[in-house]
């Protein structure tokens, strides 16, 4: 219990642990607890930004897919509207189609009349002049009276 | 010397080995006469008292230094390795204390000054390591010391005034050190002399430096001396009342093992109180007031 000596080795130690603890042990440590602390703020900011990315992707691929819908609509729209079109203009063709044909049938028809008519003319004319050579009991020439029979199978 | 009486045992359970200079013509505690002045180790209580100051506790400087040297070879050794990524067991513990200390520092001084946390640091885990010494069975060591041929031999540096004070002188002379340096001889002496009783009145003012500097100055000089002697007496105390529990005979298992669970606590919390009183005094050197 007495105070001697011991009192200045041990200030001495003292000094030279607290020496050595301030320049060789305290600022590794510390130094590493620091990094630590900044990775982990790094770490949290990262994911903070990542979730905020994330975020904003969503909105984004939203965004997208609205337009791919509208754009998908219009073209569904606008291909519903060019088939009608292209349906009325069949009709239409068709229908032009049907009308000529017609016409052209009536003029095939109208001209198979006359021919018919023109036959049968010829043919009337030669049984006229049969039935009035036979009825006159004699041959009429031909001949001399072709004249007259043509008049007659142009007034039938 | 192995003393079989109960306060014999007491007496040499509290005795440094003590190293120092008799002078020529004294008598040993064998009753041989010294013919010159020597160098040796006291042998008994009067001897050591004899010595004077120029003498030394081997055994108190022995196990401090010793239990420095574990405190910073363990600290050393895993600064040395330490990783920013994840931690393994060793350094994970190692950090845990560091992270404290530098709260603790964080928490009363706002400063900068690179000396105070690695300083709270060492106060903080040596008097730890010293104090537990004190949970070391009180007869092991010394017993052990005796049958090698050595007198005496205390294990726990902290219940040694010497090392205690020693302590809190540094830290008192790092105080003055700092606030000389921070605020210059003018601020310390203003600190001291016009505080805590001041007037705005000029004459009263002069009138009251006495006043303040009588308290000041007594209350400085108290911050070493309380540091030292809160830490030494505690110790102390709790190194008695072992060695007292250890005289009982068989009773002392219980009895050792409730005091030491106790004694945990007062260890740790000393360790604390002497770090935190350091840091407390130092930033009151930073400071104003």
């Amino acid at each position: 219990m007495n105070i001697n000596a011991t009192i200045i080795g041990q200030t001495i130690a003292f000094a030279f642990f607290v020496w050595f603890c301030m320049k060789y042990v305290w600022p590794p440590i510390i130094g590493a607890l620091n990094e630590r602390q900044k990775k982990i703020a790094d770490g949290l900011a990262a994911a903070d930004r990542a979730s905020t990315d994330l975020e904003l992707a969503q909105a984004k691929a939203m965004e997208e897919l609205r337009q791919a819908r509208d754009q998908a609509k219009e073209i569904v729209d606008q291909a519903n509207r060019r088939a009608a079109v292209i349906v009325d203009e069949a009709k239409d063709n068709a229908r032009e189609e049907g009308e000529r044909l017609i016409i052209a049938a009536r003029a095939e028809i109208e001209q198979e009349v006359n021919q018919a008519r023109e036959a049968l003319r010829a043919q009337v004319a030669s049984i006229a002049v049969a039935g009035a050579g036979k009825i006159l009991g004699k041959q009429i020439d031909e001949a001399a009276n072709s004249e007259l029979v043509d008049q007659l199978a142009a007034e039938l | 010397m192995a003393a079989n009486t109960a306060s014999g045992y007491i007496q040499h359970h509290l005795q440094n080995l003590t190293f120092g200079q008799l002078p020529a013509g004294y008598e040993r505690f064998d009753g041989s006469v010294l013919s010159d002045a020597s160098w040796t180790i006291a042998h008994s209580a009067a001897e050591a008292k004899d010595m004077g100051f120029w003498a030394i506790h081997v055994d108190s400087m022995l196990w401090s230094v010793l239990l420095g040297f574990v405190f910073l070879g363990l600290f050393r050794m895993v600064a040395k390795n330490i990783t920013s990524g994840v931690p393994g067991g060793l350094q994970n513990a190692i950090e845990s204390i560091v992270e404290f200390v530098d709260t603790s520092v964080k928490e009363s001084f706002h400063g900068k000054n690179p000396v105070i946390a690695p300083l709270a640091l060492t106060i903080f885990c040596w008097i730890f390591f010293m104090n537990l010494m004190d949970l070391i069975p009180v007869d092991w060591i010394p017993g052990l010391a005796t049958l090698a041929g050595v007198p005496y031999m205390k294990i726990v540096p902290s219940t040694d005034p010497n090392i205690t004070m020693a302590m809190s002188i540094s830290v008192f002379l790092l105080m003055l050190f700092y606030w000389v340096k921070v605020k210059g001889f003018g601020g310390l002496f203003s600190d001291l002399a016009l505080h805590p009783f001041s007037s705005n009145n000029p004459v009263a003012k002069i009138a009251l430096i006495p006043v303040n500097l009588i308290l000041e100055t007594v209350s400085l000089i108290a911050k070493p001396i309380s540091l030292g002697l809160r830490l030494f007496g505690n110790m102390y105390a709790g190194e008695l009342i072992f060695i007292l529990i250890a005289m009982i005979g068989y009773v002392q298992l219980p009895l050792h093992f409730g005091w030491a669970l106790l004694h945990i606590l007062v260890i740790t919390l000393q360790a604390y109180i002497f770090m935190t009183l350091t840091i407390v005094y130092l930033s009151m050197a930073h400071e104003d007031h």
